[in-house]
């Protein structure tokens, strides 16, 4: 069973901050994670594996920072992984970096199921997932709460509804998002850690995968980022003291009058 | 403080924070409560790697020693006093197999217990020999190819969830303590069974139980070293296991200060945060300053003993001693810093405080530690002459 995780090096959002005046994210000084849904993605992989053999590799695009956010999987057990990182991949949205990840996807070959967190934490937009299957051609389920059982050619997985839950059995190969409810990630072990610290992480450039240039980086993103700001602060909140009686009647009162 | 720890030192440390903050912390307080051993965490280390950090990477660990056992030691420690004991108990229990172990008992029992497979567990104490180690009356008496082993340890960590016990017996009573010697037990042996768990003051989540036996056969096979030499596979183990209590007191040390420094930054009293005044800042400045001191000395003991150096008792002792008398010291202080609120279960200190006082008691008392560092002065001072 071979595996290929998709993952994002996204800031940490519990210590993120707006620019009041620029309406930009503060990032600097802010560290930077695994997307917490990547992590459950590549714990799948490294749990598939585990049961049913194989390999698991793990790509991102991202700076080259994002080299680290690699090695952290490395460090839990992945096989192999590589960074798609190039001047020219800037600006991307969910279009063209589910374009770029394709095409990595197509170099890498050999791949039984891809796994994606069910979207990041800073964009929130689970958009990736989705394009990237569909790019490929490939049948995809979201939100997998649950790996059930790989069969011959299927795998089957239970996916979390608004309303509930289901059962799909899945054609292999077929790309799956999942949600934190499908594992806990493992903590890395001291012999993938040394390991990690020594692996080599390629960089794949634009020309590496063969990506056409006008489907990468802003000129080939559908979309664009007009305005980031925060919502206002909402300042009319009170905090009721007293006796729990004479609390519920004001709130009761309170909510009468906006009704 | 820098202490110059090697990549590959400074990973261990990484990992087994990591492994304290995510997987021990949110059990901490209801381990304390259930008394359940921490089994969970314990899987972690095994699974991350930890258990093997000082044993020789021939039998499958990561061929440190004792200063990489003191570093993930000291991480446990900072959140739970209970968990590094369950942890350190096992290098305890495995290093006169380490030390005196043949080849083909190194290779049946380190591999396992280096992949956390099997946790081990050392058995001298009993009901009558606790500082005077030397009147344990369990004995192990040869019949052909076995020796039979008869008595009751007391008061041993790990007791009952640890597979293998390497435990010292009388081989020959009338010689004393020149008469014992050293023995693998593995758990499930017949004759071989464990009294009730002890309930304690502190360090709860830590198995204590008696090891009992009764015409309990074992092969000869499971002497370590020879007949006699029981004595000494105790106390070179126990030079070689003090800088892992100490590094217990220096963790357990730094994690009540940690708590003390927030708590003194978060209350509020006369209109101001209690860390503004002097009392407190004092109060916290000499508890940074001692553990610190203890985290030195435990370092510097555990370096000395792996670089070979025989001569290590003194050493290992002043370790011990210092860092579980700051440690005692210094979460006193900490409960008294968080005031009425550190007298309750409900905030972390309480307990830190009843966990430290063990430290002081177990693997040597601190008097007996203090007659070791004496004696180690007065034969020094003989040699010269």
């Amino acid at each position: 069973m071979n595996i290929i995780v998709c993952i994002k090096q996204v800031p940490d959002t519990g210590s993120v901050k707006i620019d009041p005046t620029t309406n930009t994210l503060i990032r600097s000084g802010v560290p930077s994670i695994i997307n917490p849904f990547d992590m459950n993605a590549v714990e799948a992989g490294l749990s598939l594996k585990d049961t049913y053999g194989g390999s698991v590799h793990v790509i991102t695009m991202g700076p080259p920072q994002a080299d680290e956010a690699l090695r952290n999987t490395i460090a839990m057990g992945a096989d192999n992984a590589c960074l798609l990182s190039d001047r020219a991949f800037a600006g991307a949205d969910t279009l063209a970096t589910s374009y770029t990840l394709s095409m990595a996807v197509k170099k890498i070959g050999d791949f039984d199921i891809i796994l994606c967190g069910k979207q990041a934490i800073d964009g929130d937009t689970a958009q990736v997932g989705p394009e990237l299957a569909e790019i490929l051609g490939l049948p995809q389920m979201t939100n997998v709460s649950k790996l059930i059982e790989v069969k011959e050619t299927t795998i089957v997985v239970e996916q979390e509804l608004e309303d509930g839950c289901e059962i799909v059995e899945v054609e292999r190969p077929c790309l799956l998002t999942v949600t934190k409810q499908v594992n806990n990630p493992r903590i890395p072990s001291l012999k993938n850690s040394m390991r990690a610290k020594k692996a080599e992480i390629p960089v794949w450039k634009a020309a590496d995968i063969n990506a056409d240039e006008a489907r990468i980086g802003l000129k080939g993103s559908a979309t664009q980022v007009v305005k980031i700001f925060e919502p206002p602060k909402r300042t009319d909140r009170r905090i009721l003291q007293g006796d729990v009686e004479e609390m519920v009647t004001e709130l009761v009162t309170e909510l009468r009058k906006r009704l | 403080m820098n202490y110059f720890l090697t990549e590959e030192q400074q990973m261990i440390k990484d990992l087994a924070a990591k492994i304290a903050a995510e997987k021990a912390v949110p059990l901490v307080a209801e381990l304390d409560e259930t008394e359940e051993f921490p089994w969970e965490v314990m899987k972690t280390l095994a699974s991350s790697d930890l258990f093997g950090v000082y044993l020789p990477e021939e039998y499958g660990g990561f061929g440190g020693g004792v200063f990489e056992l003191c570093l993930v030691t000291e991480e446990l420690s900072k959140v739970c006093c209970g968990m590094g004991v369950c942890y350190a108990a096992s290098a305890l229990g495995t290093l006169p197999i380490l030390l005196f172990g043949n080849d083909a008992q190194k290779q049946k029992y380190l591999p396992d217990i280096a992949a956390g497979k099997k946790l081990a567990a050392f058995g001298l104490t009993e009901a009558n020999a606790g500082s005077d180690a030397g009147a344990v009356a369990t004995t192990a008496v040869r019949d052909g190819d076995f020796y039979v082993l008869n008595g009751t340890k007391q008061w041993i960590t790990n007791a009952g969830e640890a597979e293998v016990y390497t435990v010292i017996a009388l081989t020959d009573k009338a010689k004393g303590i020149r008469g014992a010697s050293a023995f693998i037990v593995e758990k499930g042996t017949p004759g071989f069974t464990f009294g009730k768990k002890e309930k304690k003051m502190g360090i709860r989540c830590s198995a204590t139980r008696e090891l009992i036996f009764q015409d309990c056969r074992i092969s000869k096979e499971n002497i370590i070293g020879r007949e006699g030499m029981g004595f000494i596979v105790a106390m070179k183990t126990l030079d070689r296991a003090r800088p892992g209590v100490a590094s217990q007191g220096v963790g357990l040390a730094q994690g009540a200060l940690d708590h003390a420094v927030k708590y003194s930054r978060e209350r509020v009293q006369f209109g101001q945060a209690i860390s503004s005044f002097q009392a407190i800042q004092h109060m916290l400045a000499d508890m940074a300053t001692q553990t610190e001191a203890a985290r030195a000395l435990t370092y510097a003991a555990a370096r000395m003993i792996d670089s070979g150096d025989e001569n290590i008792s003194r050493e290992a002792a002043m370790s011990k001693l210092f860092a579980t008398d700051v440690c005692m010291k210094v979460t006193t202080d900490a409960v008294q810093i968080f005031g009425g609120y550190g007298y309750m279960r409900e905030y972390p200190v309480e307990k830190m405080m009843r966990d430290a006082k063990i430290l002081q008691i177990y693997e040597g008392t601190n008097q007996i530690q203090r007659n070791v560092i004496g004696l180690a002065l007065i034969k020094e001072s003989a040699k010269k002459k």
